[in-house]
């Protein structure tokens, strides 16, 4: 009887055809749902949309102070970084040149970057320990510094992802959603400029 | 000292000589037993002989508190003297981006998928070893493995360069664990989503932003490394492993993935591994690492013991597949014969390749060539040059990093039988 059920089973199966087939076997005991409360814990990394992004807010002014104690020593007190830390600031015009100064100002695409990168990995030895307001701040200072925003516009989950970056029309493909496509890169493989 | 311990000691000592007094003293001469207190640490887990004593060659990017220093990009694997397609999971290249290896607990780590999945899950380590898991040869490149220009650029363009100085920043293990693409199709991968980002549990959680189609292709969720546990500094006790791409994308301590519907244009993957062009215009997400090869017997620095027979031996890889061809120039690249490839020639994998040759003492510059299964050939610098449109000069003058700079790697051994690098000479 057993025997025979699951012979049925086994045609049955061949007879759904080739979907069947590729089905996964079932390992559903293994692994479990997460908790809402662990996805939140981990699910902290900020997006270009910024759907990620913390409560809490800050402006240049603030954000001037927080760099002057924690930043300065490894990125210079204008920015200028050092042996330890890349420059932050300045750079713009320099792309096209054999020492191209690549900064925030002159390179970077996204300013959801700059957010996401001092909230979950500066001051290096004390990674995580910045509040979202002191991140904020500082995200603010740079876009400052580097004449992209105001020294009193407040920096948010709002107003963040919504900076146009100077520099965003520098890469290739423009369209995020081109990078798949091998056509609008330009260029089949690796190795190629 | 404590007189328990010497007395202990001593006693191993005269034991051993016993025992060779026993095996009929066939010591063969210079051999001498190994220090009696480390033989029994060899018996529980072994040691190289001290006569070998090639090392990873960096320095920690990150000095101590008070102490200035410069960054350096890496701990190089002495490629040079590896013998086999694999690297010892003790010489493998590191590059963390300054972090130094993290003490995971493996009872306590967990992988986290979520997203845009139909059913989120968390695995313990024990759970994901349940799964059905797969051994394949992948090699792992830094995309600025090999490169001339940048932070590393002249120590690589330096006449007495080694292959470590030079190509030291690849390197291939067996890599044991489960395919990612099982994972997904548990979680139940929706339509809408068509990128996934992996994030390590390191703590400035390096990021990077994959498409879907590669996690659905033959990434590795690792968690063996050449038959154990992959190493602290490679990612335990979960690495990603997603072959062929540039070392970036392989996750270290990985904890997480989400599917997504863009990439998440983390620091390093939009600011740091885009190639930027002589026109100002960069082109990011490269991925894949193109063929590459390099003779590392006879390579740079090593000394020849006079004119007669040496094998010509080596290694050549390409994040396009196999390797189907390497050809050998004795002739400063007029002419090109086929060495041999010896098994196992994997996918995305480092291929050994050797070749019959008789050094008649006169000056000579030995080059390899590999071509991949699709037939895609490795370039030479003056190709390359071609393609970026840049001069001779751009490699001794410019600080823009040449990523995916896989060019022919010339080697010169001059008639006192020194070998030196001659990619820029």
């Amino acid at each position: 009887m057993c025997c025979f059920y699951r012979f049925f089973v086994f045609l049955a199966s061949l007879m759904a055809g080739n979907a069947a087939w590729a089905q996964a076997p079932n390992y559903k005991n293994v692994g479990r749902a997460p908790t809402p409360d662990e996805i939140r814990a981990w699910d902290t990394a900020v997006g270009p949309a910024g759907k990620e992004l913390p409560p809490g807010n800050g402006t240049a002014k603030e954000g001037a102070e927080i760099f002057a104690e924690k930043c300065v020593v490894c990125h210079g007190t204008a920015g200028e970084g050092s042996q330890m830390a890349p420059r932050l600031v300045g750079g713009r015009g320099t792309l096209t040149s054999p020492q191209p100064v690549l900064t925030i100002g002159s390179y970077w695409a996204f300013a959801t970057t700059i957010f996401d990168f001092i909230y979950k990995a500066m001051p290096r030895g004390q990674e995580g320990s910045l509040k979202s307001g002191q991140a904020y701040a500082l995200t603010a200072f740079l876009l400052y510094k580097n004449e992209i925003i105001k020294e009193t516009d407040i920096i948010d989950a709002k107003t963040l992802p919504a900076i146009k970056m100077p520099n965003r029309e520098g890469f290739i493909p423009p369209q995020l959603e081109d990078i798949h496509d091998i056509k609008k890169r330009g260029c089949r493989l690796g190795h190629c400029p | 000292m404590n007189s328990k311990k010497s007395g202990r000691r001593q006693f191993l000592k005269n034991s051993a000589a016993l025992a060779g007094l026993a095996a009929g003293a066939m010591t063969p001469a210079g051999a001498t037993p190994p220090a009696s207190e480390t033989v029994e640490q060899l018996h529980a887990y072994g040691q190289r002989s001290h006569f070998e004593s090639w090392t990873r060659k960096g320095k920690h990017l990150w000095p101590p508190e008070g102490q200035s220093g410069t960054r350096d990009y890496g701990f190089r694997n002495p490629i040079q003297y590896q013998l086999g397609m694999i690297t010892p999971a003790a010489l493998h290249f590191t590059i963390s981006h300054g972090h130094e290896p993290r003490d995971i607990d493996p009872a306590q780590h967990r992988l986290l998928i979520h997203g845009m999945v139909d059913r989120p899950l968390i695995f313990s380590l024990d759970e994901l070893k349940r799964l059905p898991s797969v051994s394949r040869f992948h090699f792992v490149e830094c995309n600025a493995n090999s490169g001339p220009t940048g932070p590393t650029g002249a120590a690589r363009r330096a006449p007495t360069a080694t292959a470590q100085d030079t190509h030291g920043l690849t390197s291939c293990s067996l890599w044991t664990g489960v395919p990612l693409s099982l994972l997904l199709q548990q979680a139940g991968v929706q339509k809408s989503a068509t990128w996934m980002i992996a994030e390590g549990a390191d703590p400035p959680h390096h990021l990077k932003s994959i498409p879907i189609e590669k996690g659905m292709d033959d990434c590795l969720v690792a968690y063996g490394q050449n038959g154990e546990a992959v190493r602290p500094e490679q990612g335990y006790p979960l690495r990603l492993i997603v072959a062929g791409w540039e070392g970036i994308n392989n996750v270290k301590w990985l904890r997480r993935i989400k599917l997504v519907d863009q990439p998440y244009m983390d620091m390093r993957e939009s600011t740091k591994y885009p190639s930027l062009r002589l026109d100002g215009k960069a082109r990011w997400f490269q991925f894949e690492l193109g063929p590459k090869s390099v003779i590392t017997r006879p390579s740079g620095g090593q000394q020849m013991a006079g004119p007669g027979y040496y094998e010509i031996s080596g290694l050549a890889w390409s994040g396009g597949g196999a390797i189907r061809r390497v050809e050998i120039s004795i002739d400063n690249g007029k002419t090109w014969n086929e060495a041999q490839l010896q098994d196992p020639v994997a996918r995305k994998a480092h291929t050994r390749f050797v070749f019959p040759w008789e050094w008649n003492g006169e000056e000579v510059v030995l080059q390899s060539r590999s071509t991949d299964e699709r037939d895609e050939v490795q370039p030479t610098r003056d190709e390359i040059s071609r393609i970026w449109h840049i001069g001779e000069d751009y490699y001794n003058t410019s600080t823009n990093l040449i990523g995916h700079f896989n060019a022919i790697q010339p080697w010169k051994i001059s008639r006192d039988g020194s070998v030196l690098n001659v990619l820029f000479l």
